[in-house]
């Protein structure tokens, strides 16, 4: 029989789980509204609003744009972050500090003024509602995670095996290939997730640089639900939602495997 | 025995090397000559240049003035991966992310070994250190026993004509390591590879090599087989690094081919004299000083130095003792099993012969703690 005070802690727990779940999980019920309206509770049963999301080209274009963007940004800010994580990792400690520094600040300034500087140099170079714009601003805020998740990798990987490598006849890039990288992928893989997510869910920069041509999907969600209040906006929650459980499921199965060898 | 084919070792050769790190000089101006095939130990206390020397010989620093040769070619400017040797590390540095046979197999496919030869070989080379039933284990399912058996099989899986090592017993117990010690003894001998083997432990060194070289601050002392070390050491520094010792210091004369030292108010005679105008000590071995009761049995010819026991430990095959002579110094003796046991604090006299004595010029660098 569970004391009280941990029947409490119980229950607190889930108390904090439900309030972590529920903004999430209210989009579900709202996906299957049968009218045209973000009411909660919804009412009546369709499917209408998933066929929207499918056939509207306002909603399959922005998805596909954002798959796009989203994709280039996480191969280069990948290999870029990568690059950037061993010369950190590897510059003598004092200046690899300070470059470490320099290279998270787009995590720490404010999106809004990151966003106007990258409107105002777009103007002029014309890049406003181009995919080279997007990528570009995406990769400038998606190094940062990459850069993080890389260097963990790195600082506990064993530089003696690089040694035993080019000992046993293996030179500079083999070594790379067949011993530094298949023991930091893991890091390179969730800084490749880190680096999707930023880009495909992001919304400030995307309102500044989007044009009529060349939307993203948060800019489309946002866009619809200011203009329409339609809920294909919860249908395209629930999908996103369900996407991205799989992913992370995915992962710790994965991370599980690896951890019984 | 299944053991890799016979190779012809490589000599090595380093004339006038020197390694400095800014202002430091890791290594200061060394010859070593190692022949085709041979055992060769490099001892030395930590930060004496053994280390250095082998990072050098390996590639994986390079030597800022001097001359190296490996099999009769220069290799100064070559990297590691080119130099086709050996090397097992302290920390094993297996690969955890390959299986113990992939990890043998590893350099035979840089090599473009292909199939079934290079099954074959990562087999004879598990084979060799007893290790053929765990190909399918990870790294981090062995023991570091174990481990440091694999990775010697991948310093060797691949016929270098020279196979370095550097301390690679240093973090395993003692029982292991003195199999181990065998088993890589067992192994040169099947082989006929050079190694070249880095210790801190002259123990070790004196169990596995042909010839030893003593470093000290960036030199060699001396080069020379563990008997030569031991009996005719060439400097204080070697002689207390190798084997026990008593090192006599005192007052000292010569007399016709003797030297004679006075300690308090003993006298003890030396055969032979020292060459020029150092100051000369006494180095004794502890097996050759018989521990007497005060004043009892005197045989001519004999030093006797009186003393009173320190310390007495029991160590199974005998005993050993030490003994706060007169003037301080402590003397170390070694009394087999039979003879008469002695307490602490008893009234003892330490009696050795003249012959026995190997004199040496004085040097304070050679009174460092040795550890």
């Amino acid at each position: 029989m569970p004391s009280f005070p941990r029947i409490l802690l119980g229950l607190f727990c889930l108390l904090v789980a439900v309030l972590l779940l529920a903004p999430t999980l209210v989009v579900i019920p709202m996906s299957f509204n049968g009218n045209k309206s973000l009411a909660f509770p919804p009412v009546g049963f369709s499917w209408q609003w998933y066929g929207n999301f499918f056939s509207n080209p306002d909603w399959t274009t922005s998805f596909t744009n954002s798959l796009i963007v989203a994709l280039i940004v996480a191969v280069v800010a990948t290999v870029v972050g990568t690059l950037a994580a061993f010369g950190v990792t590897r510059a003598a400690a004092r200046t690899g500090g300070l470059l470490r520094a320099l290279l998270i600040t787009p995590m720490v300034v404010p999106g809004v003024v990151l966003a106007i500087g990258i409107y105002a140099v777009y103007l002029d170079t014309h890049l406003v509602g181009t995919v080279t714009g997007f990528v570009l601003a995406h990769t400038m805020l998606a190094i940062p995670f990459v850069l993080i998740a890389v260097q963990a990798s790195l600082e506990v990987f064993d530089r003696r095996l690089e040694t035993a490598a080019s000992s046993l006849g293996a030179g500079r890039l083999t070594v790379f290939r067949t011993v530094t990288l298949p023991l930091i992928l893991p890091g390179i893989l969730s800084g490749a997730l880190f680096a999707f997510i930023t880009s495909f869910d992001e919304i400030i920069v995307a309102l500044f640089i989007t044009s009529p041509y060349l939307k993203t999907l948060p800019v489309q969600i946002y866009s619809s639900i200011t203009r329409d209040a339609d809920p294909t906006v919860a249908a395209v929650g629930t999908l996103l939602f369900l996407a991205t459980s799989l992913i992370i499921i995915a992962g710790l199965l994965f991370g599980m495997r690896r951890g019984r060898t | 025995m299944n053991a890799p084919q016979r190779s012809t070792g490589a000599a090595i050769e380093i004339r006038k090397a020197s390694k400095r790190y800014g202002a430091f000089t890791a290594l200061n101006d060394i010859d070593l000559h190692i022949r085709p095939g041979e055992f060769m130990t490099l001892l030395g206390p930590s930060g004496s240049g053994k280390t250095t020397t082998l990072n050098l010989i390996a590639g994986f620093t390079d030597i800022s003035s001097g001359a190296l040769e490996i099999g009769g070619k220069s290799v100064t400017g070559l990297p590691s991966h080119k130099r086709n040797i050996g090397v097992v590390f302290q920390h094993y540095a297996l690969f955890p992310h390959m299986t113990v046979g992939k990890n043998v197999a590893y350099p035979l496919t840089l090599r473009g070994i292909k199939g079934d030869d290079r099954e074959r070989r990562v087999k004879r080379a598990l084979d060799m250190v007893k290790m053929a039933d765990f190909a399918h284990r990870y790294p981090n399912e062995l023991s570091g026993g174990q481990q440091q058996r694999v990775a010697l099989a991948r310093a060797l899986v691949f016929d270098p004509p020279l196979l370095l090592m550097d301390e690679p017993l240093g973090a395993l117990d003692k029982k292991l390591r003195e199999w181990l010690q065998l088993e890589i003894k067992r192994i040169h001998r099947e082989l006929g590879t050079t190694f070249v083997y880095v210790t801190h432990d002259q123990e070790e060194a004196l169990v596995l090599s042909d010839r030893i070289a003593v470093f000290n601050g960036g030199r060699i002392e001396q080069i020379g087989t563990g008997r030569e070390l031991y009996d005719n050491p060439a400097t204080l520094f070697v002689g207390r690094f190798i084997g026990e010792s008593t090192v006599l210091r005192g007052a000292s004369d010569v007399s016709g081919n003797d030297t004679i030292m006075t300690i308090g108010s003993d006298r003890v005679v030396a055969h032979g004299r020292l060459a020029g105008d150092a100051r000369p000590v006494m180095l004794l071995r502890p097996e050759r000083v018989a521990l007497k009761r005060a004043g009892a049995d005197v045989v001519t010819g004999e030093n006797r130095l009186s003393g009173t026991i320190a310390e007495a430990i029991y160590l199974g095959s005998g005993s050993k003792y030490e003994v706060r002579l007169n003037d301080g110094t402590i003397a170390v003796v070694r009394s087999p099993l039979g003879a008469s046991d002695f307490a602490i604090g008893d009234s003892v006299d330490i009696a050795f012969m003249p012959a026995d004595l190997i004199l040496l010029p004085d040097d304070a660098s050679a009174d460092v703690t040795l550890t």
